[in-house]
């Protein structure tokens, strides 16, 4: 059932896919194999993703099915299991705007890559940027804007991490509907994603990842 | 669909109707020199034959389509543009004067930040209320229609928003949803039972707000639509007419929200497709409508979710464009200019979208790459846009104007083109706003 499982999800069959976790969980099945199912399915629509077969349906989709699926087997664990990560990455949208969807995709992207991301939203000042690096310790920063005002808050935000000491703990990578290249070098940033796909293979070629 | 005939007069009565600006009682306005007069007249003529493309206008030209820039770079905080009118409209109107564009709009974009909170807005944070009175306001994604909530839409679009989605976006139209349901006022047989919502406090608090923000946003036309009529009488003319959207637009961005947009495409197509059916007379006549109010044809239609990244190609056929496409063929059909803005990158979707009449369109292209929507939408539709927001804020004066050469030399070689900015730009470099204007005066002689 797990390979009919992996099936489900990945073929976008939300239905068929919950009422096979409800059967395995009724049938006594080990809620971490259902999980671990789910999770390489995930894998596998991250890398449909990737390719350019999926899009943000089906990502949305998968996510939902994550999180309903993880409902269910939820009070069938004692808790839930730690899994390897391969670092961790702070991401947030700057200052001044509130724009959220491709902040959330590249978040997801992140999660579903095995990186641990403390997403801290939107409207985020410098200051809440320069906390969280003290306190979460990430490898990667990643700032995300829509408008061009989030440029000038870009911009600002690399240098405060750097008038606080931290600009060489972390690397920082940039992204949003008006970034390109040269926003890169005006904000002094390390890197810039064209796309979620192109973040998430800076943070893992940042992260050591093969 | 089958194509439908065009009806030529209509377009062409509005415009002629253009060629003499009137003021808010139908008047002709008088022009305030007779240079200004001819320059006002050649500049309808020539952005008419440039999206005609009949024939070779003398030149290429230019407009600046900004989002907040003209005010912030005249030292004004959002607030300032949202709260005092009269500033608002004389700092747009020394925008125009000082680039001199052949194409402009208005002083519109700011909006009434005293009428937004009569109502009680939600859809939107804005300066003082959620955002910093220096930034432009921003909409708050949200499911604001419910997944369950399609039969009602479909059967009754009015019905819905007064009595449901109005009350949630608007928190002073709270008495909406006790409302009548107004088709059953048929005889007179218990006719007073209708009637008694109205004399309830929800209700009437409701119409307060209403006839309270009716009153702001008098105040605030005066000075906006006095900048058209001083911008117009100077020779810079507009043709904005109004705005409409893709239908699935409509559901994705403010209804559904983007999320439950994305998910009902594999929960629930058939109702999304049926929803998105029943808006396309909608929007066509919200475009009419707005073309025939303001005397102008060209019709505006931001596009949103159907950009490439967004969804696949398959989906993009399926579910973004047939709608689309019928909005853009009934405006044609009704006399309006289409005006898509395809915002962000488009590139993939440019081949299914080329399918469209000659010369009856205009399209705003912001980052797509430019040769190859030449070669496909651009056969038959007139171009615009294209340089880019990052650009603006970042190149150099020299950079913008080699981009703008560029731009004439691939895309404006037969006409059909318009220099302008690619997305609506809050922040710029003011002399690569202006490097922009000039380069298209200087290199666009044809």
């Amino acid at each position: 059932m797990s390979r009919q499982l992996v099936e489900a999800i990945v073929g976008m069959r939300e239905e068929e896919a919950l009422k096979l976790v409800r059967e395995m969980v009724n049938s006594g099945s080990d809620p971490l194999a259902i999980l671990d199912s789910t999770r390489e399915a995930m894998d596998l629509v991250g890398q449909r993703f990737e390719e350019g077969t999926y899009f943000l349906p089906e990502l949305m989709l998968a996510g939902e099915m994550m999180s309903q699926i993880t409902e269910i087997i939820k009070p069938k664990l004692a808790e839930m299991p730690d899994i390897k990560r391969h670092g961790k990455v702070l991401i947030g949208t700057v200052e001044g705007d509130i724009h959220d969807i491709g902040k959330n995709i590249v978040s997801f992207m992140l999660d579903i890559n095995g990186f641990e991301v403390l997403d801290l939203g939107v409207d985020v000042s410098p200051q809440k940027f320069v906390e969280a690096i003290r306190e979460f310790q990430p490898q990667v920063v990643a700032l995300s804007g829509f408008l061009t005002l989030s440029f000038d808050s870009m911009k600002n935000t690399v240098a405060v991490i750097k008038s606080t000491g931290l600009r060489d703990t972390v690397k920082i990578m940039i992204g949003g509907g008006q970034i390109n290249e040269v926003v890169k070098e005006y904000a002094g940033a390390d890197g810039y994603g064209k796309d979620a796909v192109a973040g998430i293979s800076m943070a893992k070629k940042w992260a050591g990842v093969k | 669909m089958a194509e439908k005939s065009i009806d030529v007069d209509k377009l062409e009565a509005l415009w002629q109707g253009k060629l003499s600006p009137k003021g808010p009682d139908g008047n002709p306005l008088p022009f305030q020199s007779p240079e200004a007069e001819k320059a006002y007249k050649d500049r309808i003529l020539l952005i008419k034959d440039t999206i005609e493309m009949n024939k070779l206008p003398d030149r290429v030209p230019v407009t600046v389509f900004p989002g907040m820039f003209p005010w912030l770079n005249a030292g004004m905080t959002m607030e300032e543009a949202m709260y005092d009118y009269g500033k608002c409209a004389d700092v747009f109107v020394k925008f125009v004067l000082e680039l001199e564009p052949d194409l402009r709009w208005g002083a519109y974009a700011p909006g009434s930040g005293k009428m937004y909170e009569i109502l009680g807005y939600k859809l939107y944070s804005w300066p003082g209320h959620g955002v910093a009175p220096e930034y432009s306001y921003q909409a708050n994604e949200g499911e604001y229609m419910l997944a369950n909530e399609y039969d009602p839409l479909i059967q009754d679009p009015s019905g819905y928003f007064t009595h449901v989605y109005l009350p949630r976006v608007f928190g002073a139209l709270g008495g909406f949803p006790m409302l009548p349901f107004l088709p059953g006022i048929l005889e007179i047989y218990g006719l007073p039972l209708f009637f008694i919502p109205f004399g309830l406090p929800p209700v009437q608090a409701t119409y307060q707000a209403l006839f309270e923000a009716g009153a702001e946003a008098l105040k605030w036309v005066g000075p906006i639509g006095g900048a058209d009529g001083a911008l117009a009488t100077s020779g810079f003319p507009t043709l904005l007419g109004g705005f409409t959207k893709a239908p699935f637009d409509v559901i994705g961005d403010t209804l559904r929200g983007t999320k439950g947009i994305m998910l009902d495409m594999y929960r629930r197509p058939d109702k999304l497709l049926k929803a998105m059916e029943a808006l396309v007379p909608l929007m066509i006549g919200m475009g009419i409508a707005n073309a025939r109010q303001t005397g102008n044809p060209i019709i505006f239609i931001p596009l949103h979710k159907g950009a490439d990244g967004f969804i696949s190609d398959e989906q993009f056929k399926k579910f973004y464009w047939p709608t689309l496409k019928e909005v853009i063929l009934g405006l044609i059909e009704g006399g309006c200019v289409p005006f898509p803005a395809a915002e962000g990158y488009w590139n993939t979707r440019m081949e299914a979208m080329q399918d469209i009449p000659k010369g009856k369109t205009l399209w705003m292209i912001d980052q797509s790459d430019m040769t190859m929507v030449k070669k496909t939408v651009g056969k038959n539709a007139c171009l615009f846009g294209n340089v880019s927001s990052t650009m603006l804020n970042l190149a150099t004066s020299q950079e913008v104007k080699a981009y703008v050469k560029k731009l004439i030399d691939t895309a404006g070689k037969d006409g059909g083109l318009i220099i302008g900015n690619g997305a609506f730009f809050d922040q710029a470099k003011p002399e690569n706003v202006k490097a922009m204007v000039d380069a298209a005066k200087e290199y666009g002689a044809y």
